[in-house]
């Protein structure tokens, strides 16, 4: 099989400046993910997962070093340029509430795909089909407050595959879980990464988590300790 | 687009009690605002209006400098006028007056009065005597009679069918007097004209004065007042204003038209503070509001929607509340405003007096003028509009990052 390469970082630094002492969260990272991993970033409280994923996605710029998402230069792109990135090519998981409130499920899930401009039609299929994918066909007319934390999680994993982006950044997405809604989201998302050949990439503290990845990024003090395939 | 709306039309009723408090609070300041100008408006287009209707007309033509020396010797050949008044668009009558003074007298009383020679039927078309007579009758063409103000019958003590004896200066210091049978009395709604005036016709005021056929008055009777000042500027034009002088009612009565605006001014001042207050309410709201979806700001900026559409959301928020407010201000403010309207108040003792030295009736009516409930709606609209700057601002400077790290 051709290895394509989604995601190549190098020499990644981050360093906070805004704090009395500069914290030095990457400390030089260099990476490559390929289409169709489901790769766990894991690591000890405060190593740098959740700024990694964050400048993977967009949403920081790093102190030094580069990043290239599907061969473009993201560092180069200007605010404004990156959200529209991160609308055509990144879906996003959050710890917890990635909903909007005043939007339901069927809503929420079709609300990337309608800043898009994608038509009606095409819309509403995908969304009937990821909302049956994480089993939550039923839920369509509910408002997140009416969901439960997991379901709530399943919908925001539909919404991030919804436009069809080149990957998704889940920054611990079971964090809230407990352990049935936990293993029912990663049966999920395996199958998901499976059937439509879609590439994750996630940080956990969680053992059972790390247990279904196929690629383990172990990271310490702002580095890569062990990157391990399993 | 309709994402958009959809969104902030969902986000005005997720916090029903702010959007209740906020809009409730736009809503008094409109309701009040409507109040106080439609009561002002009101009254002060009453004012000008009585002035005007029962007495000036909107345009006067007379001999050049009548109007600072309002002497008999004053007079002019109307004719010239008179003829050319089919010539103007928008005018559809010049009515011709010969105005002075004279001492009425009956039996033992005497008074000094206001005279006033009409052309009965002209005169019918613009100040409508006619619809004030009390008692007995109108003038007829070429009438001979009187027709008396109430006020100064009673205090003469005279009635319809007695003699009424003017005696006065007339054209060149000739001696004027003339007897004229009271025809009717007329019931004036300014007090002042009320105690003073008498009509008689032109042609008897032009032999009583002895004014060989000049008047001192013409005014043009105009069709819409709106029009106003492109009449007056194609007069001035077209007649020879070394000859005549061409006054609307604003130059006649400056006093008043002053008074208009120094109230007006004030008023201005007191609604602005209002929509002050009001409008740091609405910016309590906009802060809180953004504080308090930060994190949705900053996921909704994470997936992919850009800063615009983003500010134009909240601006639509913000809009929607002002619509609200408006609208539902302004359906309060209707029955209230309708009613004084209809009832108008009526100012007693001193407040009084002060309305009736301009000859006006002590009335204060509310005007149901469209302009007076959409200037409001202008107000709030430009107030939120500025007001969104600041958060069209804070929104571009927001960091999904940081906005998501609770
Ligand atoms: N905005 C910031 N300003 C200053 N320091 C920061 C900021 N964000 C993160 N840090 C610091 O950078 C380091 C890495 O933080 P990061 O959030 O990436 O860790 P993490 O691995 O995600 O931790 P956790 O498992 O607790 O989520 C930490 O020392 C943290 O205190
Ligand atoms: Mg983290």
């Amino acid at each position: 099989m051709n290895k394509e390469t989604v995601i190549k970082i190098r020499d990644v630094e981050k360093t906070y400046n805004e704090t009395k002492v500069p914290v030095h969260a990457l400390r030089g990272i260099s990476l490559e993910i390929d289409k169709g991993e489901f790769t766990a970033i894991v690591g000890p409280s405060g190593c740098g997962k959740t700024t990694l994923l964050n400048i993977i996605g967009g949403l920081d710029r790093p102190t030094s070093g580069q990043i290239e998402v599907n061969h473009q230069d993201i560092s180069q792109l200007s605010d404004n340029q990156l959200i529209d990135f991160r609308k055509e090519h990144i879906g996003f998981v959050f710890q917890s509430y990635n909903l909007i409130p005043v939007l339901t499920a069927k809503e929420n899930v079709e609300f990337v795909m309608l800043l898009q401009k994608r038509d009606t039609e095409l819309r509403n299929k995908r969304t009937r089909e990821l909302m049956a994918a994480v089993g939550l066909e039923d839920k369509m007319q509910s408002r997140p407050a009416e969901l439960s934390g997991g379901q709530q999680q399943r919908v925001a994993v539909a919404r991030a595959l919804a436009p069809k982006p080149s990957f998704i950044l889940a920054d611990e997405p079971t964090a809230n879980l407990d352990s049935t809604s936990t293993n029912n989201l990663l049966d999920i998302m395996a199958r998901l990464n499976q059937e439509e050949e879609m590439t994750f990439v996630f940080s956990t503290h969680d053992q059972r988590v790390i247990d279904r990845a196929r690629r383990i990024i172990t990271l310490e003090d702002g580095k890569v300790l062990k990157d391990e395939w399993v | 687009m309709k994402q958009i709306l959809k969104l902030a039309s969902r986000n005005i009723w997720r916090n029903r009690r702010r959007t209740f408090i906020t809009a409730a609070s736009i809503l008094f300041a409109v309701f009040f605002a409507v109040a106080i100008s439609s009561i002002q408006h009101g009254t002060w287009d009453h004012m000008v209006n009585s002035v005007v209707h029962y007495h000036f007309g909107y345009i006067q033509i007379h001999k050049n400098g009548y109007w600072d020396d309002q002497i008999i010797d004053n007079v002019f050949d109307p004719s010239e006028v008179v003829s050319r008044e089919s010539n103007y668009n928008g005018i559809s009558q010049m009515v011709p007056r010969i105005e002075s003074f004279a001492l009425a007298s009956y039996g033992t009383s005497t008074k000094g009065s206001l005279v006033l020679g009409i052309d009965p039927d002209r005169e019918a078309h613009l100040t409508q005597p006619d619809t004030r007579v009390a008692e007995g009758q109108y003038l007829k063409k070429e009438d001979k009679g009187a027709l008396i103000a109430g006020g100064l019958a009673a205090y003469l003590n005279i009635g319809v069918g007695d003699t009424l004896v003017l005696i006065s200066q007339g054209y060149h210091g000739i001696n004027s007097a003339g007897k004229f049978p009271v025809r009717g009395l007329v019931e004036l709604a300014s007090p002042d004209l009320n105690k003073q005036l008498v009509y008689i016709g032109l042609e008897q005021a032009k032999w009583f004065y002895g004014t060989e056929g000049q008047v001192t008055t013409i005014v043009a009777d105009i069709e819409d007042p709106g029009e106003l000042s492109g009449i007056v500027s194609s007069l001035r034009a077209d007649l020879d204003t070394a000859q005549y002088e061409v006054m609307d009612y604003k130059e006649m009565m400056p006093d008043l038209i002053k008074a208009r605006e120094v109230d007006t001014a004030g008023s201005q001042i007191i609604l602005m503070i209002l929509y002050f207050i009001i409008g740091f309410g609405i910016f309590g709201t906009i802060l809180m509001m953004l504080k308090e979806r930060e994190y949705e700001f900053g996921i909704l900026k994470a997936i992919g929607m850009k800063t615009g559409k983003l500010s134009l959301m909240v601006w639509l928020e913000t809009i929607f509340l002002g619509v609200i407010g408006c609208v539902a201000g302004i359906l309060f403010s209707l029955p209230l405003v309708y009613y004084f309207y209809k009832n108008p108040i009526e100012l007693t003792g001193k407040m009084a007096e002060a309305y009736e030295k301009f000859g006006v009736q002590a009335l204060l009516p509310a005007s149901m003028e469209p302009s007076i409930f959409l200037n409001q709606a202008v107000v709030i609209f430009l107030m939120i509009t500025v007001l969104s700057v600041y958060p069209i601002f804070k929104l571009a400077k927001l960091k999904p990052v940081d906005a998501m790290r609770a």
